[in-house]
C-alpha cells in the first residue's frame, strides 16, 4: 500500500508552549484514520498543519509522496470539514458548494456537473437554493462535506464534524460518513474526542495525549491490547477496572495479588516473563467479567453496591479487593444492592501494566 | 399496593386543582402610579426636556423676525412665521468679504466629508481584516502603534502635520485636509474593524482558504458581505466626526475651503453690525442638519451594528 499522508518529526510551538513534539504519522492510501484524544491534546492543531492552515515550527508533511510543507492549503489536494460547519452565510447551498471551483476558474458546465454529483451523493438536491440559515444542523454538515466532495480531493480532513449535532443525528451522519468512505475510498483523517465514533469509523486509531501519539492501531487491538495505562483507561465506557498490586507466583504459576486477593494469570499472554515481586496494575474490562457463571481458577465473592440498568445492559457496581469495580451483564439479569455474587474473569482479555513505566507487560 | 398509590395521586391532584382555579395566574398586574414608574418616567422626562428645550428655542427663534425677538421672551412661539432668516443664513450672510452665506461652506464640507469617509473606511477595514485574520511580520508592533495612536490627543500632532503637508505642497488644500481626516480616523476605525472581523468565526476563514480563496477574495466575497452593520457604524462615526470637525478645518485649509462649521463660527461671531439671532439660529440648525439626518436614517442599523459585534464576540 502507498502512503497517502506522511508526517515527519512535526513540531509546533505557540510561543513557549509546545503543542506537537516531533510527531510522526504515516497514513495509508484509502485509509480511515481517526485521531482520538481528550480536549486540548493537539488534534486540531495536527489537522490544521496537515491542511496547511498552520505553519509548523519544524518537520515535514508529505501528501501523495510530495513534500507539501510550504504549499498553500488549496494546492495540497485536501478538503476540510469543520465542527461549526463554517458555511458561507450569505451564499446559497449551491454557491457554497461551488465557491472553490469558481475561484479556481473552472468552467460552468464542469462546476454544475460536480455540484450535481455531490448533491446526489449527499441527498441535498432539494436544498441547493437555500441559505445555510434555513438548514438544520445535519443538513449544514452535509453541505460542508459536499464542499470537500466537489473539489475532488485526495484526502478528507474532518475536525469533530459531529460534535455540534444531537445524539440521534450524530449516529445517522456517522453511518453516512462510513458509507461515503466505503464508496469513495479516499484517505480520510478524522478528529474526534468521542471513542464510539473512533471505534466505529476507523481503520486505525491514533490515540493522542499532550501532543504525542500514544498508540496507533486498529480499533480491536486498541480495545483489547492497550499499550499503556492511559490508553487502557481512555478507551472503553464504562472504563476499565484497575487494581494496584504485584506479580506473584502461586504453585509455580504466575499470579497477581492485590489487597490479599489473588488473581491467577492463567491464559494471559504476557509480552515477556512475569517477574514475581514486580509492582503492577491489573486491568479488567466490565464486559470481560462474568457473574455467577461456572467456577474457574479465579472465582471470587463480592457484594453488589449499586445497580445501573441501561436497557440492553445492566451495569452493577461491586465492592471487591477493597475497591469499587463495575461489571456489565445482560439487561434482563437484575441484582439488588447487598446481593452476594460470584465473579470469574477471562484472563486472556485482561491487561497488565508495569506500575512504574505504565507500559503493558 | 399499586391501587392505593394511584388513589392518593388522584386525591392530591384534585386538591391542587381546586386551589389553582382562584389563585394568581398569568401576568401579574402592576399599578401605573407606583414609585418605580414615577421615578422612571420622571427621570426620562427630565432628560428629554433638558435636550429638547434648547432645540425648541432655536427653531422658534429662527422663525421670528428681529423686532419680535427684541420684544418677546425666548420661549414664546413666533407670532408671524418668517423664513427670511433661513434664506439669509444659507445664501446671504457675510463672512469677511464673501456674502454668500453657508452654502459655500456646505459645498466644502460635502467635498471634504465624502472622500474622507470613503477612503478612511476602505483602508481601515482592510487593515482590520489583515490584523484579525492574517499573520504577518511586525503585526504586533503595527497593532500597538495603532492602539497608542487612538489615545494621543491630536493637538500634539497638529504642528508636525502642518510642516509635512507644506513640504508635500498640499497645505491649505482640500486634499490635504482629506488626508488628515483619513489618518486621524485610522486608529479607532481599524480597531473597530479588527474587533468585528476577529469576532467572526475563524473556521469560516479557514474554510475559505482551503477552498483556495486568497487575501482579496476572502475580503470581498466572504468578509464584506457579512459586515454591513459594522460598515454602517463606521460610516456614522466618520460622517458625523468629519462634518462636525472645526479644528482641522481651521488649521489645514484656506478661507475659500473652510468647511461649514468654520463658516458658521465666522457668521455667528462676526463683530460688524447688530447680532441677528434668528439668522444665527437658522445657520446653526442648518449646519447640524447632516449629522441629524444621518442619525435618523441609520439609527436602527447603528444599534444593530453595535449589538452584532457585542453578541457574536
Ligand atoms: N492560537 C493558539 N495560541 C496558543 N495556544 C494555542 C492556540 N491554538 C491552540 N492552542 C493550544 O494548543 C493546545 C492544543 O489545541 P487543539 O489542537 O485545538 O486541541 P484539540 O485536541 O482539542 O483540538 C491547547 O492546549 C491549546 O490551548
Ligand atoms: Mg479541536
Amino acid at each position: 500500500m502507498n502512503t497517502s499522508v506522511s508526517v515527519k518529526d512535526l513540531t509546533l510551538k505557540f510561543g513557549a508552549i509546545t503543542v506537537l513534539d516531533k510527531l510522526n504519522l504515516d497514513i495509508k492510501d484509502g485509509e480511515f484514520l481517526v485521531l482520538l484524544g481528550s480536549s486540548g491534546c493537539g488534534k486540531s492543531t495536527l489537522l490544521n498543519c496537515i491542511a496547511g492552515l498552520l505553519e509548523p515550527t519544524d518537520g515535514q508533511i508529505f501528501i501523495k509522496n510530495h513534500n507539501v510543507t510550504w504549499e498553500e492549503p488549496k494546492d495540497r489536494g485536501i478538503g476540510m470539514v469543520f465542527q461549526s460547519y463554517a458555511l458561507y452565510p450569505q451564499m446559497t447551498v449551491e454557491k457554497n458548494l461551488s465557491f472553490g471551483l469558481r475561484i479556481s476558474g473552472m468552467d460552468k458546465a464542469e462546476i454544475d456537473k460536480r455540484v450535481a454529483r455531490a448533491s446526489e451523493i449527499l441527498q441535498i438536491g432539494p436544498l441547493l437554493q437555500r441559505k445555510p440559515a434555513a438548514l438544520s444542523g445535519g443538513q449544514r454538515q452535509r453541505v460542508a462535506i459536499g464542499r470537500a466532495l466537489v473539489r475532488d480531493v485526495d484526502v478528507f480532513l474532518f475536525d469533530e464534524p459531529l460534535s455540534n449535532l444531537d445524539a440521534k443525528l450524530r449516529s445517522e451522519l456517522r453511518v453516512e460518513i462510513k458509507r461515503l468512505h466505503q464508496n469513495l475510498k479516499n484517505t480520510m483523517i478524522y478528529v474526534t474526542h468521542d471513542q464510539i465514533e473512533a471505534l466505529t469509523l476507523a481503520d486505525r486509531i491514533a490515540i493522542m495525549r499532550s501532543g504525542l501519539i500514544q498508540q496507533l492501531d486498529d480499533p480491536m487491538t486498541i480495545y483489547n491490547e492497550p499499550k499503556n495505562l492511559y490508553v487502557a483507561g481512555f478507551i472503553g465506557s464504562p472504563a476499565m477496572n484497575f487494581f494496584k498490586g504485584e506479580i506473584a507466583s502461586v504453585d509455580g504459576r504466575p499470579a497477581f495479588v492485590t489487597n490479599g486477593v489473588t488473581f491467577m494469570l492463567d491464559g494471559y499472554r504476557a509480552k515477556g516473563p512475569l517477574q514475581p515481586g514486580t509492582k503492577a496494575v491489573l486491568g479488567l474490562r466490565p464486559e470481560h467479567i462474568s457473574v455467577d457463571g461456572p467456577e474457574t481458577v479465579n472465582t471470587h465473592q463480592a457484594v453488589v453496591e449499586i445497580e445501573e440498568p441501561m436497557g440492553a445492559d445492566n451495569l452493577i457496581w461491586l465492592k471487591h479487593a477493597g475497591q469499587s469495580m463495575s461489571v456489565r451483564i445482560g439487561g434482563n439479569r437484575r441484582y439488588s444492592p447487598g446481593a452476594q455474587v460470584k465473579l470469574a474473569y477471562d484472563m486472556s482479555l485482561a491487561s497488565l501494566f508495569d506500575a512504574e513505566s505504565e507500559l503493558r507487560i | 399496593m399499586a391501587d392505593q398509590a394511584t388513589l392518593n395521586t388522584v386525591a392530591a391532584a384534585a386538591d391542587a386543582s381546586s386551589g389553582s382555579l382562584s389563585g394568581p395566574r398569568g401576568n401579574r398586574p402592576r399599578p401605573i402610579f407606583s414609585t418605580r414608574n414615577i421615578v422612571l418616567y420622571g427621570t426620562l422626562g427630565l432628560a428629554a426636556i433638558y435636550y429638547l428645550v434648547p432645540l425648541y428655542v432655536m427653531v422658534v427663534t429662527s422663525l421670528k423676525s428681529m423686532p419680535e425677538i427684541r420684544m418677546g421672551n425666548i420661549f414664546s412661539p413666533p407670532v408671524e412665521i418668517t423664513f427670511e432668516p433661513w434664506v439669509k443664513a444659507w445664501a446671504q450672510a457675510c463672512t469677511g468679504l464673501n456674502c454668500d452665506g453657508l452654502s459655500r461652506g456646505f459645498g466644502n464640507s460635502v467635498r471634504i466629508t465624502i472622500p474622507s469617509v470613503i477612503i478612511s473606511i476602505l483602508i481601515a477595514s482592510i487593515n482590520g481584516y489583515a490584523l484579525a485574520n492574517w499573520r504577518f511580520k511586525g503585526m504586533e508592533t503595527f497593532f500597538t502603534v495603532l492602539v497608542i495612536g487612538a489615545f494621543i490627543p491630536y493637538q500634539v500632532m497638529i504642528y508636525p502635520i502642518v510642516i509635512v503637508l507644506r513640504e508635500m505642497g498640499i497645505y491649505g488644500t482640500l486634499s490635504g485636509l482629506i488626508i488628515v481626516h483619513t489618518i486621524f480616523g485610522m486608529p479607532i476605525l481599524t480597531l473597530l474593524f479588527r474587533n468585528y472581523f476577529a469576532s467572526l468565526p475563524e473556521e469560516l476563514f479557514k474554510a475559505a482558504r482551503v477552498d483556495g480563496a486568497g487575501f482579496w477574495n476572502i475580503y470581498f466575497r466572504i468578509m464584506l458581505p457579512m459586515s454591513l452593520p459594522i460598515f454602517v457604524v463606521a460610516m456614522i462615526i466618520q460622517i458625523t466626526g468629519i462634518w462636525n470637525d472645526f479644528l482641522f478645518g481651521v488649521v489645514f485649509t484656506r478661507p475659500e475651503y473652510y468647511p461649514m462649521t468654520v463658516q458658521l463660527n465666522n457668521i455667528v461671531n462676526s463683530v460688524q453690525g447688530v447680532k441677528e439671532y434668528n439668522v444665527n439660529m437658522a445657520a446653526t440648525i442648518l449646519t447640524g442638519l447632516v449629522p441629524l439626518i444621518v442619525y435618523f436614517v441609520s439609527g436602527k442599523l447603528f444599534v444593530r451594528g453595535i449589538a452584532a459585534g457585542a453578541v457574536k464576540g
